[in-house]
This record gives C-alpha cells, sequence and structure tokens, in this order.
C-alpha cells in the first residue's frame, strides 16, 4: 500500500525532479562503465600499436569477430551448455543435500560440535587437490566433474547453514516460546526464516566456486564445455577463439553472482 | 481476587566454581520469593542486578521449573509456556522478517484464532498503540519506541490474562520512555489486565506500580511490598512533584540502598 502511494507521488513530481533523476542515472551509468570502456580500449589499441605482440593478444575487435563466429556456428553453444548443465547439475545438488543437512546439524548441538571441525578440515582442502582422485575413483566422464562440483559447493552452504541456525537470536527463540509453539512449528517460523541470510552467503560462495571448480575440471579432463575449449583452442593456436572462450567465462560469471544476489536480495528484504 | 500467587518459590543452579577448578557449586537465584498479585492489579518489580528478576520471569513464563515452591495463575499451577502470558522484552524481539502485522498474527496463530479475525484484531490493536498506519513496516524501518509499542501490540491481541513486562522501556531515550509510560497506563485502564513489570528504575516502578515490590539480591528475596497511594496517574501531569510520590519514591530508595549497603559489607 505504502509503495503505491509512494510512487504514485514520484510520478506526479515535477518534470524537473525527472530530468534531475535522468541525470543521476546516466552519471551513474558513466561511473560504473568507464574504467571497462577504457580497458577495452587499450585492449584494441595496444596490439595494433604494437606494443604487445597480437599474435598472443589479438584486439579486442578480433575476438568480438571470433566470438561472434562461435556464436554462429552454434559451437559455443555446445561448450557453454554442458558447462552451465554441469555445473547447475553439481549445485543444485549441494544445495538439496547441504541445507537440509545444515539445518539438522546446527540444531543438534552434540552433532555440530562432533561434526565442526572434520567439515572444516573438507571445506579447507581445496577441492581442485582432489581432482586427480576424483578421476581415478570417477573416470573423466560427467559423473567425476559433477561430483567436484558437488564436493566443492557442499562445504560452505553446510557450514553457513549451521552456523546461521546456531546463530539464531535466541531472545527469538525465547519469544516464540512463550508463546507456547511447538518444536516443529518454532523451526519452520523462526529458526529457518531468520536462518536464510547467512545461508544465501554459503550459496553465494558456492555459485563462484561451481564455476571456478568446474573450468579447471574441464580443463584436465572433458570433451566438452568452457574449459575444454579454452585448452583445445590454446592448442591449436586459435588464440581469438580462446579469448573469445574466456570472455564467455567471465560473462557466465557474472550472470551466476547477478543471479543469486538477486534471489538472495529477495529473500533478504526485510533487512536494512 | 488473586491472579498470580509466588508460593515460597526458590531456584537453584549448578554453576562452575570460581575457586575449585572444574567444580560445580550450588546457586541460590531466588529464594522463598512469596507474593501474590491481584486481577486487574498493575504490580512492579524493582531490585539491583543480580535479584534474579530474569530467573523468576522465566519461571513465571513457565520456560523452567522451581526449584522449591511453585507459581499459580487463578489457582492453577504453571506447567509450561502459555497464551495465558504474555512477555515483552527490553529488545522487542519482534521477529524481523516479519512486518509489524505479521508480527502480531504470530501470536494470533499461535493461540489458535481464526485466520478471518487477523485482520481486525491486529488493526485494533495496531491502533490501540497507535501504530495503525505503520502495519506493513518491517521492525528495521521503525524507531526503538513503535518497535516497542508493536511488541507491546502483540502481547495484547492474543489475549493474555497478565502482560509480564521485562524493563520494556529501559533501551528507549528518556522521552520516549515517558510517552511510553503514561501510554501504558492508558491500556491498563482500556484494557483491564494484569500487569507485571520488572524494572531497574525507581520512578518507572513509582509510576506505573499500584504496588512495588522491592527485591535484594544475591539471593533474591522480597524484601518489602511499598503500596503506592496514587491515584491520578492519567490526570495529574507532574505526578512526579506530588509529595506522596516523592514520599512513595523515597522509602523504595531507602529500601534498595540499604541492601547494597549489607552487600557491601559482606
Amino acid at each position: 500500500m505504502v509503495s503505491i502511494k509512494k510512487s504514485v507521488g514520484y510520478i506526479k513530481k515535477s518534470k524537473l525532479h525527472k530530468q534531475d533523476s535522468q541525470l543521476h542515472f546516466l552519471t551513474k551509468l558513466f561511473k560504473s562503465s568507464i574504467v571497462i570502456i577504457l580497458f577495452l580500449f587499450i585492449w584494441e589499441f595496444a596490439p595494433k600499436l604494437g606494443i604487445v605482440e597480437a599474435t598472443f593478444l589479438p584486439p579486442f575487435s578480433d575476438v568480438v569477430n571470433a566470438w561472434w563466429e562461435l556464436i554462429k556456428s552454434g559451437e559455443l553453444w555446445f561448450h557453454f551448455k554442458s558447462s552451465i548443465l554441469r555445473s547447475l547439475f553439481g549445485f543444485l545438488l549441494a544445495l538439496a543435500i547441504a541445507i537440509p543437512l545444515g539445518l539438522i546439524i546446527g540444531w543438534y548441538p552434540l552433532m555440530r560440535d562432533l561434526l565442526t571441525p572434520i567439515l572444516e578440515l573438507f571445506r579447507n582442502t581445496a577441492a581442485l587437490a582432489l581432482l586427480p582422485v576424483f578421476i581415478l575413483i570417477l573416470g573423466i566422464g560427467e559423473l567425476s566433474k559433477v561430483s567436484i562440483i558437488l564436493f566443492a559447493c557442499t562445504w560452505p552452504v553446510l557450514l553457513n547453514t549451521i552456523s546461521a541456525v546456531k546463530n539464531v537470536d535466541p531472545l527469538l527463540i525465547k519469544s516464540a516460546r512463550s508463546m507456547n509453539i511447538s518444536s516443529i512449528k518454532l523451526f519452520y517460523k523462526v529458526i529457518l526464516p531468520a536462518s536464510v541470510p547467512t545461508i544465501f552467503t554459503g550459496v553465494r560462495m558456492a555459485g563462484t566456486g561451481a564455476i571456478l571448480v568446474l573450468i579447471a575440471a574441464e580443463m584436465v579432463g572433458a570433451k566438452a564445455g568452457l574449459g575444454y575449449f579454452i585448452t583445445y583452442t590454446q592448442y591449436n593456436f586459435l588464440i581469438p577463439e580462446m579469448y573469445a572462450g574466456i570472455l564467455t567465462i567471465s560473462i557466465l560469471g557474472l550472470i551466476i553472482n547477478y543471479g543469486l544476489s538477486s534471489i538472495e536480495n529477495y529473500f533478504s528484504r526485510w533487512k536494512q | 481476587m488473586e491472579k498470580i500467587k509466588f508460593e515460597r518459590v526458590t531456584k537453584k543452579f549448578l554453576i562452575r566454581d570460581d575457586q575449585k577448578k572444574g567444580a560445580l557449586r550450588e546457586f541460590t537465584a531466588i529464594q522463598d520469593i512469596d507474593f501474590s498479585v491481584k486481577e486487574g492489579e498493575f504490580i512492579t518489580l524493582v531490585g539491583p542486578s543480580g535479584c534474579g528478576k530474569s530467573t523468576l520471569l522465566d519461571l513465571l513464563m513457565g520456560l523452567s521449573r522451581p526449584t522449591k515452591g511453585r507459581i499459580l495463575i487463578d489457582g492453577r499451577e504453571i506447567d509450561g509456556p502459555g497464551l495465558d502470558r504474555g512477555i515483552v522484552f527490553q529488545q522487542y524481539a519482534l521477529f524481523p522478517w516479519k512486518t509489524a502485522r505479521g508480527n502480531i498474527e504470530f501470536g494470533l496463530e499461535a493461540k489458535g484464532i481464526p485466520k478471518s479475525e487477523w485482520k481486525e484484531r491486529a488493526d485494533h490493536y495496531l491502533d490501540l498503540v497507535g501504530l495503525k498506519k505503520f502495519a506493513d513496516r518491517y521492525p528495521h524501518e521503525l524507531s526503538g519506541g513503535m518497535k516497542q509499542r508493536v511488541a507491546i501490540a502483540r502481547s495484547l491481541a492474543f489475549n493474555p490474562e497478565v502482560l509480564v513486562m521485562d524493563e520494556p522501556f529501559a533501551a528507549l531515550d528518556a522521552q520516549t520512555r515517558e510517552t511510553l509510560q503514561a501510554e501504558l497506563l492508558r491500556i491498563w485502564e482500556k484494557t483491564g489486565k494484569t500487569i507485571l513489570f520488572v524494572t531497574h528504575g525507581i520512578d518507572e516502578a513509582v509510576y506505573l506500580g499500584q504496588r512495588v515490590v522491592v527485591l535484594t539480591a544475591n539471593p533474591g528475596t522480597v524484601k518489602k511490598i511499598v503500596d503506592i497511594p496514587l491515584k491520578n496517574w492519567l490526570e495529574d501531569a507532574d505526578i512526579k512533584s506530588n509529595p506522596k510520590f516523592v514520599e512513595a519514591r523515597h522509602e523504595v530508595w531507602s529500601l534498595l540502598h540499604e541492601s547494597e549497603f549489607i552487600g557491601a559489607n559482606i
């Protein structure tokens, strides 16, 4: 209600105000994009002016051309698809396992005290260090790749969920308990919503981790995927195509991060 | 009529011994608390830190059990939390992911009130505390005083027999505190609830209470119950200058400082 009234009031305000806010928007856009534009500018002209070797760092326009060709031929989409499917599958599987498990472990102090040290150990074991083990046991197919993403995503989500449940304000629990609500209701009406923001911090960490591990895993042993594509183009000296692949990964990372933070904002909209 | 009756209530805890490492010793938080609160009465409890007021409130809310003695409400012994008692905490304890209305509805749902009545009830109690316009705000969008009003509305909305208040105004600035004190008296007159109000402030205790229970510390016991002979709280704007108020205030002050003095010499 209030927000509707607010926006109606906003529309009614004078044209001058509207221009003001347009100007403000343009300033903001300029501030956030100027350095990127500068960066691309240098990328374009440094090779062209012979400051760097154009064979190893082709001008940005060449990379964009290569990128466009790859999109048209559908080759990039093929690799992009297999990458995103792997990471999504591993990532979602990790959430499905780690969030419920974390809620349970966090709820029982004894379990928490027993398990947290070993979980910390796992979390701090770089997933990539275990890649040979995964390949050894699970082969070089999809299973090993999804598994290592699952492994990498599980720990941050699990540990954050545990600490979220542990750190729910005891006064809120006391307040709810004084209203004589059952343990089950206490759990999903108080503990769960209070934990959401901290759980989401873990989810976002997992999202970043998923891409990192995925690319590395694909570089080592795969027949498709962006990581594979980058190493393949490097071996075949298709340098503009290689940069196109790297650029795609950057964009993929940005999309995932933006998507997750939007979801996070939606679920934490009650916070300051 | 007696609403709440504390019958020689004693609570002991096992705590870590400071002298002997690793050993536990018994600590008596409150001892032989024995008094009753009349139906519709506004009673305030005042005492130094360590007078066991948190312990006493936990017992009254049914969140823990007394070691000895019992607490009765309407003649029935308390055997757990219940919605015949509502509590307001110093730190508001509002659910930050729920709006003011959502917080009030939480209590209504707990009491099993049909959903169709929620809106009307929430509106009524938000109006009572003067926050009708802020129904859809989240707690972080409200000031401290407003949050405490929501907390009061939440506790009143499920219509408890007894309203327990645990230093509800201690975290507020002086101006807001005074406003809320007067409003609480108005709400009390309007609803006729039995209110048990714990505070550190002598002025607050004397201003709000019909009787002031003065507690001593270590262990918490009732030192004296002081009758406050004031009747016209809301009519007299400057009641705190009234000689009767000053006298009562001084009596409570002396009682509290006596015990502090004794405590210092042990």
